[in-house]
């Protein structure tokens, strides 16, 4: 891979960072929260369900832990592993997609207009 | 002053270069970072369920009312907040350039890693 791609993967990594830092504060405050007033499936979809505000913030989130983690991943099999080349970097881009359309689909689950 | 031409062999294995807070810190990353990624499809799954409805969703909440599924997710708590706290430690020292303050950070890190961990615990049970 170029030394320019190199760079702009770094700068994904860092962006998509400081996106994470903000939405993993919420998450946890969110979650915490949540376990504290109790939990059951209708009183979920009940606060979630067609909720605007929430179903873009996630999807922001799912987009970006899905340019994060393969690029930490990508990282890791080639530190540990000696991954490192185009068949690698391939799997880290079908892993990236899969991991946000499979991350979507729980957005619009939980987020969406209501059941499928 | 030592560069990398004259860096005594085996240098890079010295047990004095591991046995250093921010190479545990380094450590934590990988290691929360690669567990997350693998906990990830699996959080997407079970969210999925709330395509089946409440009652799709109150089928996977019985299963996490388990001990043993508590006692992961405060670990998977833990791990998110060390991986988040030690990635905004490494930001600060990239783009603010604040390396002198190496080990404060780490402590910051250390410190907010356990208090979501307790937050969550203490709501929990």
């Amino acid at each position: 891979m170029s030394q320019r791609s190199e760079v702009l993967l770094w700068g994904a990594q860092r962006v998509s960072a400081m996106v994470l830092a903000l939405c993993v504060v919420v998450h946890l405050v969110t979650m915490i929260i949540a376990v504290r007033s109790g939990l059951s499936g209708a009183e979920i979809l009940g606060r979630t369900q067609g909720n605007v505000a929430w179903f873009a913030f996630y999807t922001l989130f799912v987009i970006a832990v899905s340019v994060h983690a393969p690029i930490g991943l990508r990282t890791i099999l080639g530190e540990a592993l000696g991954w490192r080349g185009s068949a690698t970097n391939l799997l880290i881009a079908v892993f990236g997609v899969v991991l946000a359309l499979w991350g979507m689909r729980a957005v619009f689950a939980v987020f969406g207009g209501g059941q499928a | 002053m030592s560069s990398a031409g004259t860096r005594a062999p085996g240098m890079k294995n010295d047990y004095r270069a591991r046995n250093h807070p921010a190479y545990w810190a380094f450590i934590v990353h990988r290691v929360s970072g690669l567990l997350l990624t693998l906990f990830l499809p699996l959080h997407f799954w079970a969210l999925g369920q709330a395509f089946h409805g409440a009652a799709g969703l109150d089928g996977f909440l019985a299963w996490t009312q388990h001990p043993l599924v508590k006692f992961a997710e405060t670990g998977l708590v833990l791990l998110l907040a060390a991986h988040m706290s030690g990635g905004l430690r490494l930001l600060l020292i990239e783009f603010l350039d604040w390396r002198e303050r190496q080990k404060s950070l780490l402590a910051v890190a250390a410190g907010l890693t356990l208090a979501c961990g307790l937050a969550f615990l203490l709501n929990l049970v």
